[in-house]
């Protein structure tokens, strides 16, 4: 179980990212040994699994390809479908796997260099898999946000500079 | 030309005025200046607010309100507060808080009544006040007090004159919060002398350490409080210019005959907006909260580090950190404090004389920016380490 405080901490760094420990002890009122405490199990409970920064590289014109493939597959008995699903987030293109409901059972995000690189992933890599049945490419044409954050032009503070 | 108003031109403007202008030609400022929230009012109260335009609802409402929005706000002070009011004749929904506090004085006092008025204050209690035809009698809460309010002293500002009290906690600009024991001290000195008692409870959401207890609920103090609140501080809906007044029926009847002349009601798609903002508090409220707390946390912690001796205030969004022991006048401070490094604060003194060696700093703004705010401050402080014994000060 996790106490409020160690939740408060967790809330923190998901939305800020990495802080100094310093300021997090502060702003959660305890000092710093609790928080690198706190920090050191949820790194051992594998819970904090790391601190990436947010990159919009639409401003910069690179052009990757992000899609996102609905895949239908047969689950392996006793193990479900775990042992596809790993077989397929071991491609290093692969950034991100999820297990859905609905008319597809997984979904999975590529990113790749161009289209055609996404072609041939889904060509020669996924649907010879034995358990994949069927998949369903959609490309991503823009990202407005991602994970809370805003990709089009921040709004600034539209306060005063001083008020009552 | 024939003059104006007399009593109107002999106001003095508010003391931040001058600051305002001062800053606001300043480019690259940290302003710690700002008495509202950070946070954009949340979406579904926006959008709730567009839909009542799309539909049409752009005529007036009733003088009160709209009922739907008084039944809610009692439902709210019921849940929130415990303290239970009519919606049909208890409750006026008003342009802000400002504009309840103005009805509410207007309709209690007579020409030379007397207000007690806890001090330092938000600005425009004493105009309102005065323009109502009563006397602000000023009551200074004090820092070796953690800025609350001493019986002693309000019972030696009570005078045969005396009509109202004026309460404001957790307060601008202190953040300083009283327990329920500290306010019942309050509220026997108002049975005793039979006054009524102004509560502005406009931060009442926004306690971090002990939680709130309105006036109203106190013993007896029902049948003789007037509560403003509001939807900008909780709710962040400053410009949406919407508070409220929850008052027994006997003085709710007249403020209502006040802001119907003055007001007709408050603007119908505003209401709209506040309908939405209460019954979907605690999706965003609980989480504004958490916010400050970590803030406040933070900022009075580095603002002591910084050589500025400051009480954790249990409320509200500001620090009030102590500048005595720089030789300067609060003024003095914050304008060299704006010109030399670029923060903006409040001087103690725009919200009265008991003000005076004080700034207010809001710590409303995000994390990063009040890191820079210190850093600067740091920068700003180091010119006095000569003159000042920093640890006597702690």
């Amino acid at each position: 179980m996790y106490s409020s405080q160690e939740l408060e901490l967790l809330e923190i760094l998901e939305e800020k990212g990495y802080l100094e420990t310093r300021l997090l002890a502060n702003m959660l009122g305890v000092d710093e040994k609790t928080v690198e405490g706190m920090l050191e199990k949820f790194k051992a409970d594998g819970i904090l699994l790391g601190f990436r920064a947010m990159v919009n590289w639409q401003k910069i014109n690179r052009h990757d390809v992000t899609a996102f493939i609905d895949v239908k597959v047969t689950p392996k008995r006793g193990r479900g479908f775990d042992d596809v699903a790993e077989r397929i987030y071991r491609f290093p293109e692969v950034t991100a796997l999820y297990l859905m409901s609905g008319a597809y059972d997984l979904q999975v995000v590529i990113r790749a260099n161009s289209l055609q690189d996404v072609a041939s992933f889904v060509s020669d890599k996924l649907s010879p898999l034995d358990s994949v049945l069927s998949t369903t490419t959609h490309f991503k044409l823009k990202t407005y946000k991602h994970d809370g954050i805003l990709f089009t032009p921040q709004t600034e503070d539209k306060r005063l500079n001083i008020t009552p | 030309m024939k003059s104006l108003s007399n009593q109107v031109v002999s106001m003095k403007p508010s003391g931040i005025r001058r600051f305002f202008d001062l800053a606001q030609t300043m480019e690259n400022v940290v302003s710690l200046g700002v008495g509202e929230p950070d946070f954009i009012t949340p979406w579904n109260v926006r959008e709730a607010s567009y839909a009542a335009l799309e539909e049409g609802y752009t005529a007036y409402s009733a003088n009160a309100g709209l009922i739907e929005l008084r039944h809610e706000i009692s439902n709210y002070m019921k849940e929130q507060f415990q303290v239970s009011y009519d919606p049909t004749t208890e409750v006026i929904v008003t342009t802000g808080a400002s504009q309840a506090l103005d009805i509410a004085f207007r309709s209690l006092l007579n020409p030379g009544d007397e207000v007690v008025v806890v001090e330092p204050a938000f600005v425009s209690y004493g105009p309102l006040i005065e323009m109502a035809g009563g006397k602000v009698v000023p009551v200074a809460c004090r820092a070796e007090s953690g800025f609350r309010l001493k019986r002693e002293d309000v019972e030696a500002a009570i005078t045969e004159r005396t009509k109202a009290i004026l309460l404001c906690f957790p307060s601008n600009p202190t953040g300083a919060t009283m327990t329920g024991e500290e306010l019942s001290e309050i509220a026997e000195l108002a049975t005793k002398h039979d006054l009524w008692v102004v509560s502005d409870e406009i931060y009442a959401e926004l306690c971090y350490d002990e939680p709130f207890v309105s006036f109203a609920t106190l013993h007896d103090m029902r049948d003789r409080t007037i509560v403003i609140n509001g939807f900008s501080k909780a709710f962040a809906m400053t410009g949406w210019r919407l508070g409220f007044t929850c008052a027994p029926e006997v003085v709710t009847r007249e403020m209502l005959k006040v802001h119907q002349y003055g007001m007709m009601c408050a603007p119908t798609l505003v209401q709209f907006g506040g309908l939405e903002a209460l019954k979907t508090r605690q999706q965003h409220v609980p989480k504004m909260v958490k916010s400050y707390r970590q803030r406040r946390n933070y900022f009075i912690q580095a603002l002591n580090d910084a050589g500025l001796p400051t009480h954790v205030p249990g409320g509200a969004f500001y620090a009030f950190p102590s500048i005595r022991h720089t030789g300067l006048t609060s003024e003095e401070f914050a304008e060299r404090l704006l010109l030399e490094e670029r923060v903006a604060v409040v001087p103690g003194n725009a919200f009265g004389e008991s003000g005076e060696g004080f700034v207010r700093a809001s710590y409303a703004t995000s994390i990063e920016q009040l890191q820079e705010a210190i850093r600067r401050i740091d920068r700003f402080m180091k010119q006095f380490e000569v003159t000042t014994v920093k640890d006597s000060q702690q």
